[in-house]
């Protein structure tokens, strides 16, 4: 929601900037600047809205940019070696993902600026991401050959 | 509340009472006896299973089918069934209470419907209520398409699979309705119960991706939706990949693209919902023009290198049975095996009021009722109907899929509009007898919202006193609700749109008709359930003015078999009857229902449409003994081999183009009578069906083509029969051993015959001479 005047004015005239610049080929040189200082603008204003989310969501956040990474780097492996045996590449990666993908679901069911979740105690949360992992983990294992 | 959950219990006991009974008829009309074709390997399985532990079935190479390649068992069948019957057997004897297995496996079904019926229940409660619930598990108890494939005998995957797919379906809408990430734990549990138990588990891992679709795309994005979908992708593919039978192809097949697709999708849109917290309106909009330029380059270079690798697989990555599906012309051009199973045709629309009946006409309504209003759970049920009336459309087989579907929205639409009838049957009614007197002119809405207030309140203290019937009292609860909404909302116009009230004699004459209508459903069904689908096919009767007469021929044969022949005997006959050979008559066969060897297959159709001689040296090449033909001419048995036989020319010319099917037709009819080709009149099946039919009534009348027989009088050269059952249904040959000595001109003619073969020109090499 919000106002419609002063919002759409500034994307009014953006649309128009691109246009004028796909007839010219002398505003192109100006579009560029400023589209640069638009990808600063957002990606500062990011880094200040995500400062100010709380210490146990950016340890979520840390825990999920962890096994992404892990994954990434065994696709990288798999690709270098080779995809045999494959089941164990597949439960390897997707051990990674399964685990990112529950801490994600742990991470909007504590989150306290979710209206949806705001009587569900952060423990029960806790226990349930336990439980899912537990049971991620054990198909894991026997999946892994 | 205490009463209502109490009556809610036991209706609910009732109906699985219900359930279970309906189921025995066959057990009453025949015996307690595995039916059909498919069940008997599925008994065969679960006594070995039963007989030597589960490591022993896991690891199971099954030498006595498919001679001489033998079966993967372990590898090759979907656990869940036998697994299922197996551990109740287990279970059950651990008690100490002896049943045997095949009565565990007779029984599974019943028992299992029942539990589905309760399944449904919880499903339908979810979209819709208590009252819904009840309803839609009465009416998925009766259902005729799902008897047809759970009667007691019917040891079939469907049996568990429907229990399956009801409670996944269950556990998906109590996740996205609560967000509970315990209850996606139990729905990836549940998934790969169904994967275990039946090949129609791809109807949920694409069904649930285009819910997850649908809600994306009609702004119903809510953070449960990421819950109830996400974890089970991971976890569901892996508890896939576990079970062998699907193993890699739950990563490599396209059944399950989809659901990979949609998980990329939904983390896209989850991340921009994130993107769209954290910044303001103004700075989301850069961000999205920034993005889109971006990534839409990089998006069309990965679908460029999906599709490229997916297109270059010849069947771009789908399985047949699959392709079929969604082309229903596949099947009858490439793979005539599919095509020739009569479960995998189309069905006809009577088929439809047949196995659905009354619910036909409900499920539009329900339809209806879904959208007012409508939730995530509500979108859901709308969404599997169609996509199940559109499978239902390919394969009659799949009515089954379409059963549950139907059953819930007819719940839905029944419990609605009782729900609206007797709310406005009690509204008139205590109008008449409060108000009555007291309010003249109530044409004024005002006056009439007045009167909804004050009848609203004194009926509340009435149903707490009054003996409402019973169906009221289902839908009690449910009004209940409304009723205290409306007291809480002050608006009196809007509660005037909100309590829709009709005039009572249309309630009751609307009430009293689907009531009737629920009796005519209830009538139809159990006529269905007694007479259409409570043949076990193993055994038929018909009735004569002698009384009840009875076919047990395929039994005796099987039995004849088991007495007669060597352990190590092997039989010939079309894959029809391999199953039932295996289990009953205990010998080897070339080829059955399992069809997954086409070629094979395709040896045994060349083999029945072949002179003697050659379908001789075939078979002796298998090293078959004898050979085993269904025939019906007899007594009028119309699903024997002769009827089926252009399907073996078809499958055997598919793989030796030798055989050509213009040579078996007379003027593109297919007869067997004098007018029919010398190639029909020789081939291997003609002879073994027919082989002294003539004796039995002098004219070689056959009773199910209604003709008289084209060859009357030949003798066997290379075949010697064995065994005639009673009617002549089942027909069993012995291959004779080659001569010691041929003898000095025959000789000759061979090697003269020989010559000129290889001399002639333009005729097609038959690969086995």
């Amino acid at each position: 929601a919000g106002g419609g005047g002063p919002r759409s004015d500034p994307h009014r005239a953006g649309f128009t900037h691109c246009l004028s610049s796909k007839r010219s080929e002398g505003a192109r040189f100006v579009r560029m600047p400023k589209a640069d200082g638009d990808a600063k603008l957002l990606i500062q204003s990011l880094n200040k809205a995500y400062a100010a989310t709380p210490t146990n969501l950016k340890i979520i956040d840390l825990y999920v940019f962890f096994a992404m990474v892990t994954a990434l780097v065994q696709v990288g492996y798999m690709g270098v070696v080779g995809s045999f045996p494959f089941n164990s590449f597949l439960s390897g990666v997707l051990s990674c993902i399964g685990t990112a993908v529950l801490a994600v679901c742990l991470r909007i069911q504590v989150n306290k600026d979710n209206k949806e979740f705001k009587d569900l105690p952060p423990e029960r949360a806790f226990a349930d991401f336990v439980l899912c992992n537990l049971v991620l983990h054990l198909v894991i294992m026997n999946f892994l050959g | 509340n205490a009463f209502g959950g109490v009556l809610c219990a036991f209706t609910l006991i009732l109906i699985g009472v219900l359930a279970f009974s309906i189921r025995l008829f066959s057990v009453i009309k025949y015996e307690s006896v595995i039916h059909e074709f498919d069940p008997y390997f599925n008994f065969r399985v679960t006594q070995f299973l039963s007989k030597n532990g589960i490591y022993e079935f896991w690891n199971w190479f099954d030498d006595r089918t498919w001679y001489p390649l033998g079966r993967v068992i372990g590898g090759t069948v979907y656990p869940g069934l036998t697994l299922t019957a197996g551990s109740i057997w287990w279970f059950v004897n651990a008690l100490n209470i002896p049943l045997s297995v095949e009565t565990v496996c007779v029984f599974t079904a019943p028992i299992f419907s029942a539990i589905a019926s309760w399944a449904t229940y919880l499903l339908t409660k979810e979209a819709k209520g208590t009252g819904a619930g009840l309803m839609a598990a009465a009416i998925l108890a009766m259902v005729p398409s799902y008897i047809s494939r759970s009667v007691a005998g019917s040891y079939d995957n469907e049996a568990v699979a429907i229990f399956a797919l009801v409670f996944t379906f269950y556990l998906y809408v109590k996740t996205l309705n609560t967000g509970s990430l315990f209850y996606a734990t139990l729905n990836a549990l549940s998934y790969f119960y169904m994967v275990c138990s039946w090949g129609g588990y791809t109807f949920i891992i694409n069904l649930i991706p285009m819910h997850v679709l649908l809600c994306i795309v009609t702004g119903r994005y809510s953070s449960r939706l990421y819950i109830a979908y996400a974890p089970l992708v991971i976890l569901g593919t892996l508890l896939a990949a576990l079970v062998p039978v699907v193993g890699f192809n739950a990563v490599l097949t396209s059944e399950h693209f989809a659901s990979f697709l949609v998980f990329i999708i939904l983390h896209v849109v989850a991340f921009v919902y994130y993107i769209k917290g954290l910044l303001t309106p103004r700075l989301f909009k850069m961000a999205m023009t920034l993005v889109i330029t971006v990534g839409l380059a990089v998006c069309f270079a990965v679908v460029a290198i999906l599709v490229a690798l997916v297109a270059s697989s010849p069947t771009k990555g789908w399985s047949g049975r699959s392709l079929s599906l969604l082309d229903p012309t596949y099947a009858s051009k490439y793979i005539p095996i599919i095509a020739s199973v009569s479960e995998h045709q189309p069905p006809t629309w009577p088929s439809y009021f047949m196995d659905i009946n009354v619910l036909a006409f409900l499920v539009p309504a329900g339809i209806i009722s879904c959208f007012l209003p409508l939730s995530d759970a509500s979108s859901f049920m709308v969404l599997y109907l169609v996509t199940a009336v559109y499978f239902s459309g390919v394969m009659v087989r799949l009515m089954l899929v379409l059963a549950p579907a139907a059953c819930i929205l007819s719940g839905i639409a029944l419990s609605s509009a009782f729900d609206v009838l007797t709310r406005s049957m009690k509204f008139q009614l205590s109008k008449l007898f409060d108000d009555g007197p007291a309010i003249s002119g109530n044409g004024s809405p005002n006056g009439s919202s007045a009167s909804t207030v004050n009848t609203s309140s004194s009926k509340n203290e009435k149903t707490e006193k009054s003996e409402a019937a019973p169906k009221e009292k289902q839908s009690k609860k449910n009004r209940r609700k409304d009723k205290e909404v409306t007291e809480s909302v002050s608006v009196k116009p809007k509660k005037e749109k909100r309590l829709s009230v009709l005039p009572l004699e249309a309630s009751i004459v609307s009430t009293l008709l689907l009531i009737a209508l629920g009796g005519f459903y209830v009538v139809h069904c159990v006529w269905a359930a007694a007479e259409a689908y409570s043949a076990p096919s193993i055994v038929l009767t018909s009735r004569s003015r002698e009384g009840l007469h009875v076919f047990d021929d395929f039994r005796e044969a099987y039995a004849w078999l088991s007495h007669n022949t060597d352990v190590d005997d092997k039989v010939a006959s079309w894959w029809d009857y391999g199953y039932q050979t295996t289990a009953m008559a205990n010998r080897t066969v070339i080829v059955d229902n399992n069809t997954w060897n086409n070629t094979h297959i395709a040896t045994v159709g060349t083999a029945m449409s072949s002179p003697e001689k050659a379908a001789w040296e075939i078979f002796d090449s298998l090293d078959v003994k004898y050979v085993l033909v269904v025939f019906g001419g007899l007594v009028g048995y119309p699903s024997d081999d002769i009827n089926k036989f252009l399907w073996m020319v078809r499958i055997g010319g598919g793989e030796f183009p030798h055989i050509k099917e213009p040579d078996y037709l007379r003027d593109g009819q297919y007869r067997v009578d004098a007018q029919a080709t010398p190639t029909m009149l020789n081939c291997l099946m003609y002879k073994l069906c027919y082989y002294r039919f003539v004796e039995t009534d002098g004219k070689g009348f056959d009773r199910v083509r209604g003709y008289e027989i084209g060859k009357k009088h030949f003798k066997l050269t290379h075949f010697e029969e064995v065994f005639t059952t009673h009617h002549w249904m089942v027909r069993i040959y012995k291959l004779k051993p080659q001569k010691n000595r041929i003898r000095g001109k025959l000789k000759k003619l061979k090697s003269s015959s020989k010559t000129s073969s290889t001399l002639a020109a333009g005729r097609k090499k038959n690969p086995w001479q």
